[in-house]
């Protein structure tokens, strides 16, 4: 057997989902390995395929605790084992795990019960989240960067900050969760875990919206801002490269003076960046 | 020894893991600590706090990058985009040596984020061994490759797992980051002499020594680097050192990590057998 085959063999059989105990499915193929005299060959497997299993799921469980909260703990379990079971894997570190994760629940909508929209708002989120946490800043615009100031100037975004449109107010809902989350443990936990409970029943039965928000950075900590739709798409509008003048355009009917002040508030905030053509 | 050209000729002593929960510990206090072993994996981002933290650390400490997803020994060719987030970090880490792991744990495009155990064949000693100078042509730094804890042997084995890492290592030219608390748990869950281990182990290639604590189940051990360090392997890192001489060690605590000073102290434990060790031939 070469080694490209038994690493093939292996992981397939290493990667089945666990079973009933979290044992290791005995229909996978264990002929490759030895027993010894205290295991089987199916029993020295399992402990890899636990392994395995326990890794990815506990790293789903760290990086989706809103999504926890909207689906509950048993659902969000039979999420992570479908979707890693679709989905394993493809990148060297466990931070890229939740990728592709709202694609799936799109192709898979059972898996959100009743509450589609408002799980894949905080997917959304919560992916924002993870790239907004060690996504790359970049130079800071300077009064040197604003020599040419103009409607043809152009401005970037910095790169760690996402601009997503939700539905619902997921942003309050993941603040409380992530805090139920980090006290897990503590005495509080649980009144903080019966808080974003009742927060998902309140928001579920909510008419949804449209909300605009900003996840960035500020002293390398992530935060939320909502903003208006105007501002978001001015926003939106510089990221994808339009000049100034063209930007503010595509944003809408606003008055210099909102803009000045849309501005001032964001080059405070250290969010933009002089134009480079590598966006 | 220690300092061989697998290390980057350097004398590093007693080190600690750098773990998140003893960050503001270690900020705030400074305590006096030979070198930190940093997760490259844990670092290899564009941005934010991860490289803020680093950038503290690195201004005050000395760091060595020990990486846990290269996979030497995976069929598949390495993974370009790894490799050049690695160089990045090493650039700014200027690392003296880099570690990974002799294991595999991707095959075709999928990973598992684990350290999976090798056939110790031949055809798997050389893909391994042309992998690591590869990753080293391209790193420009010193490798040394890690013994593996493990859990399953291959009918398809062709020699032991002692030779197989000399097959390796002598093939890759390459050093060796040498876990004694793996040796002791796959010595238990295999039923093989560790010191037939250590003893086959070519001492010149010696970059590090890692020490460990272990779980005791009914029927294996797992390397889980929760718990001290066991007398049995204490007893190991012993006779590793008097073989290879006084060695750059790391304590490794991953999993229900104590206070930064009862791991700093429980590290500490190896300087009084690196002080001054009474060299054997080998």
């Amino acid at each position: 057997m070469s080694l490209l085959a038994l690493q093939r063999q292996m992981a397939a059989a290493l990667m089945r989902p666990l079973v009933a105990g979290d044992r290791i499915d005995p229909q996978a193929a264990v002929y490759y390995i030895k027993p010894n005299d205290r295991l089987t060959s199916l029993e020295r497997l399992e402990i890899y395929s636990r392994s395995y299993w326990y890794r990815l799921f506990d790293s789903l469980y760290e990086d989706f605790p809103g999504l926890r909260a909207v689906l509950g703990q048993r659902a969000f379990q039979r999420l992570s084992k479908a979707y890693l079971t679709d989905c394993p894997s493809q990148s060297f570190t466990l931070r890229n795990l939740g990728s592709r994760l709202e694609d799936w629940l799109r192709r898979n909508p059972t898996y959100a019960g009743g509450r589609l929209a408002l799980a894949l708002d905080m997917i959304r989120l919560e992916w924002a989240h993870i790239e907004a946490f060690d996504e790359k800043a970049e130079k800071v615009l300077g009064p040197e960067d604003l020599l040419e100031l103009g409607p043809r100037l152009r401005l970037k975004l910095q790169p760690y900050i996402r601009l997503i449109e939700l539905r619902y107010p997921v942003d309050d809902l993941r603040v409380k969760a992530n805090a139920a989350s980090e006290e897990h443990g503590a005495a509080s936990n649980t009144v903080l875990k019966r808080k974003a409970g009742s927060l998902v029943k309140r928001i579920s039965r909510m008419d949804p919206e449209n909300i605009f928000l900003a996840v960035h950075r500020h002293d390398l900590t992530v935060y939320y801002r909502r903003l208006p739709a105007p501002e978001f798409a001015l926003l939106a509008a510089l990221r994808q490269g339009l000049p100034v003048g063209k930007a503010i355009d595509a944003a809408g009917d606003i008055s210099p003076r909102q803009v000045e002040a849309w501005f001032a508030a964001w080059a405070e905030m250290g969010w933009l960046c002089p134009w480079s053509r590598s966006r | 020894m220690p300092a061989n050209r697998f290390n980057g000729f350097t004398d590093y002593a007693v080190g600690v893991g750098l773990r998140i929960p003893h960050y503001q510990h270690i900020l705030e206090n400074k305590p006096l600590v030979g070198w930190f072993e940093i997760i490259s994996e844990n670092y290899m981002v564009d941005g934010g706090r991860p490289l803020a933290l680093l950038d503290q650390i690195l201004e005050q400490y000395r760091v060595v990058q020990h990486g846990v997803s290269m996979y030497f020994g995976s069929a598949e060719p390495l993974n370009r985009e790894h490799l050049r987030r690695l160089k990045t970090l090493v650039k700014r880490t200027r690392t003296p040596w880099l570690t990974d792991h002799l294991c595999w744990g991707s095959v075709d495009g999928t990973y598992s984020h684990d350290l999976l155990p090798m056939p110790y064949t031949f055809e798997a000693a050389k893909l391994t061994a042309r992998k690591i100078r590869e990753a080293r042509s391209y790193l420009e730094v010193p490798i040394a490759v890690e013994n593996v804890s493990s859990y399953a042997e291959f009918h398809v084995s062709e020699m032991t797992e002692w030779e197989f890492l000399n097959e390796v290592v002598e093939r890759a030219d390459c050093g060796i980051l040498l876990d004694v608390n793996n040796i002791y748990v796959s010595s238990r869950n295999h039923s093989f002499d560790p010191y037939d281990y250590l003893n086959s182990v070519p001492p010149e290639r010696v970059a590090q020594i890692h020490i460990a604590g272990h779980s005791k189940f009914a029927k294996y051990i797992l390397d889980t680097h929760d718990h001290p360090v066991i007398d049995p392997v204490w007893k190991l890192y012993e006779h590793a050192i008097r073989r290879v001489g006084p060695t750059a060690t790391l304590l490794e605590w991953d999993d229900r990590i104590p206070s930064f000073d009862e791991v700093h102290a429980e590290a500490r434990k190896a300087e009084k057998y690196i002080v001054a060790p009474l060299v054997v031939a080998p």
